[in-house]
């Protein structure tokens, strides 16, 4: 297990430091900025959510950022609110993370599209303090 | 006779038979004994063949005895306070079962039950932890400890003691045809002597007791190992001589002190630590007794320094403000000074590795930071195995005990420290106790993602068992390590039992049966012990969630079924992308479905508590408190949850 906790933790903290953790840190960016990558979403091509949610398990990106993008020790979270789309594609293209890259032959920008709008479409978080284990 | 003085196996079966012709033969016979021998030349060239040892009429008279060789291995075990031995059965060691449940009345060793002897040492690891000494196991000639071969190794890794006692015939001549054949070996430690500290093969009774207590206390001194003694058959079974007698005795055992780290080097690191702008200190295997967590947590509070706690063992606790394990990196890219305590890896903590196709490391620390290491683990390193990690750069290394040598460096921390440093360090110490509390929030809210989903996510997995137990005297005496470490972010642990870190080398399999052995060791301490059991680990050696029933042990195990071997599913589809060819077909050769595994099922038909398999999060809860509720009468119970894969 140590090697694991390892291995999990750098990738964590790889993924936390990249492109892919803009999701989480958007969450405690200033206004502008939010805007602006809100606006990005706007401009993303649409996609079919559905097949997204079916693109992400077969293409295995839940193995590492869980079923629902929620992230984990060996993947950054992804939704909700995802990063803009055009880091999305820029970072499954050329990771500099512990991600093995996803090149055009493996996953066509098609299908990014469809995972992307599968990421936008994921509710948010409940609110934590209505969640009683989560207080104590 | 044998060199020592003792009667071996043949020549006592051979005056054994002796004996017996004189005692009841007729007094030609007697007469025939006590005549000279004729001379050899005067034989025929046609005399009948000399009745061989092993004719019947020779060993039919005697056929008792009542004190066998493995009688006096008992006392030896008794003498070193061995509380269990766990064991599969196999014959080479039948002479020293039968002591231990006859003779030893079954208590102190109290034999355990197991059905692989790799469930026998993970046990023995876990419990090892858990009580700061040795448990034993007996593993059959050859084939039992081929199977206890790779626990044995995350023992090693691991730096636990263990007495692993293998069974073997040596006497060739007195080994029963076919299967005692293949269950017996020249050099039985050969095989496993690259992963233990030191062996024996004891002669005799006497030999034996002297190596017994060598062995413990090898095993016990820093860095701490397994240990093995191969135990004849004949030694175990044949009747302790008159010859002997006199001379059995069991030698006084003193363990070893824990080598501290050198005064210099000590009051060096302390000057490096009071002036550092940015100290991290970070601890692995370092806590083996209840006092080292206590002295990490006065010295981290001396120096208002964070600490990283890698979790090899119970060295932090979780929830101290100065507690930074999550925020690794940020740390040591701005470290001026940084201790590692016991760190397994001190290369790998200090830099990162990029597995791609073009493998590349860059360091993580800024130049000029002062590295300072202590361990035992300079003190003993073999060649052939890799686990001794790449080779640090540091600038002072300390070959010694850190939970030993953090008393000396905590006095020469207070002699170096000034009035202006303290209150500079207490403004420090401020800011890292907000740093924690805001890293605790964040990782509230990201459990609360994904909360309601199914699979279950290993966030609700382990924050509804954190609800179930935090009220009890609770230990989590091992878990999956694929939980993306929610017990340690969510959970508050703060006794230093309350974990025992993981397996050591990374072998799969070890989880259940530390956990078992674990709930062992927990017992008469009233606590109870729960474990995140990962599902491909359940399948290597099922057997002991048996031994768990069998033996009315106290343990909550908490499926975390994700269907897969993971680790392994991610290393396939670094390879599928690497060569361009897509990651469709990873699941081949590394998950577990068609049929899916139903593990409620596998351990209730072995006299287990169970419930699930459990997708709904919203079941889990309630599932667990009954669950809880059988645990507190005495007993093992499990539920299984389908989860999400980290």
């Amino acid at each position: 297990m140590k090697k694991y906790l390892i291995l999990a933790s750098g990738l964590f903290v790889a993924a936390a430091a990249g492109p892919l953790a803009a999701g989480a840190g958007q969450q405690t960016a200033p206004a502008p900025q939010q805007n602006a990558a809100a606006q990005q979403q706007q401009n993303a091509p649409q996609g079919n959510a559905a097949n997204g949610r079916k693109l992400f398990v077969s293409f295995g990106c839940y193995q590492c950022h869980g079923y629902e993008a929620q992230g984990g020790s060996a993947g950054a979270r992804l939704a909700p609110r995802p990063i803009p789309y055009a880091q999305l594609l820029k970072y499954v293209r050329h990771p500099t993370g512990e991600m093995p890259p996803f090149t055009e032959k493996v996953v066509k920008d098609s299908e990014l599209t469809d995972i992307y709008a599968f990421l936008r479409a994921q509710p948010p978080a409940p609110d934590v303090d209505k969640i009683p284990l989560l207080k104590q | 006779m044998t060199k020592n003085g003792s009667v071996d196996r043949r020549d006592f079966l051979k005056s054994a038979a002796a004996t017996g012709a004189a005692l009841v033969g007729s007094a030609a016979a007697a007469d025939a004994q006590s005549a000279p021998p004729a001379p050899a030349a005067a034989a025929p060239a046609t005399a009948p063949i000399a009745p061989r040892e092993t004719d019947p009429s020779l060993e039919a008279d005697i056929v008792t005895t009542d004190r066998p060789g493995g009688d006096f291995m008992v006392d030896v075990l008794k003498a070193l306070n061995l509380e269990y031995v766990a064991a599969n059965p196999g014959s080479s060691f039948r002479g020293i079962h039968e002591s231990i449940i006859n003779y030893g009345n079954n208590t102190a060793p109290e034999f355990i039950t197991c059905c692989h002897e790799e469930s026998s040492v993970a046990m023995a690891h876990a419990y090892s932890k858990v009580e700061g000494k040795p448990m034993a196991v007996l593993v059959h000639g050859t084939v039992g400890l081929q199977h206890a071969s790779m626990a044995i190794y995350n023992a090693y890794c691991d730096r636990v003691p263990i007495i692993v006692l293998a069974g073997n015939t040596l006497d060739a001549t007195m080994r029963r045809p076919g299967v005692e054949w293949d269950h017996s070996v020249q050099d039985a430690a050969a095989m496993v002597r690259d992963f233990t500290k030191w062996d024996d093969l004891p002669w005799s009774l006497p030999h034996f007791a002297e190596s017994a207590v060598r062995a413990y206390k090898i095993a016990m001194t820093p860095p701490m190992m397994p240990v093995m003694l191969v135990l004849d058959g004949g030694l175990q079974e044949d009747p302790i001589s008159e010859e002997v007698k006199p001379r059995l005795r069991i030698p006084k055992l003193t363990l070893t002190s824990p080598p501290q780290g050198d005064a210099g080097a000590v009051a060096e690191t302390a000057r490096l630590l009071v002036n550092a702008q940015n100290p991290v200190i970070i601890a692995d295997r370092l806590a083996r007794t209840p006092a080292g967590m206590a002295h990490l947590v006065e010295l981290a509070e001396l120096l208002q320094a964070p600490v990283i706690d890698q979790g090899g063992r119970m060295n932090f606790p979780t929830q101290h403000p100065l507690n930074m394990s999550n925020g690794g990196r940020a740390l040591l890219a701005n470290a001026d000074v940084i201790l590692g305590l016991e760190l397994t890896d001190f290369w790998g903590t200090v830099d990162s590795f990029r597995d791609s196709l073009v493998r590349t490391s860059r360091p993580l620390t800024k130049p000029g930071t002062k590295l300072i290491s202590v361990t035992a683990g300079d003190l003993f390193v073999k060649s052939n195995y890799q686990d001794f990690q790449r080779y640090p750069e540091v600038d002072i290394a300390m070959a010694a005990d850190a939970e030993a040598t953090l008393p000396p460096l905590i006095e020469a921390v207070k002699r170096a420290m000034t009035g202006d440093r303290k209150t500079a360090l207490e403004a420090r110490g401020k800011r890292f106790a907000e740093q924690h509390n805001n890293a605790l929030d964040r990782t509230r809210s990201d459990a609360a993602v994904a909360w309601d989903a199914s699979p279950v996510s290993t966030a609700r997995l382990t924050a509804e068992l954190w609800n179930v137990i935090r009220n009890e005297d609770w230990t989590l005496v091992s878990a999956s390590g694929n939980t993306s470490n929610w017990e340690r972010r969510l959970w508050k642990f703060d006794k230093h039992y309350q974990w025992i870190g993981g397996s050591g080398g990374a072998g799969v399999g070890y989880g259940a049966p530390a956990a078992v052995g674990g709930a062992l060791a927990n017992k008469k301490h009233g606590r109870i012990a729960v474990t995140i059991q990962g599902d491909g680990d359940f399948m290597y050696a099922p057997g002991v969630w048996w031994t768990a029933a069998h033996h009315k042990l106290p343990l909550l195990a908490v499926m975390h079924n994700n269907r897969a071997y993971h680790q392994e599913v991610m290393h396939v589809q670094r390879m599928g992308n690497r060569h361009n060819r897509g990651v469709t077909r990873a699941h081949i050769g590394t998950t577990l479905e068609d049929p899916f595994i139903n593990y409620a099922q596998i351990v209730k038909g072995m006299g287990v508590y169970s419930e699930g398999p459990i997708s709904n999060p919203n079941e889990l809860g309630p599932a667990l408190k009954r669950a809880l509720d059988v645990v507190k009468k005495g007993e093992p119970a499990l539920v299984d949850v389908v989860t999400q894969p980290r």
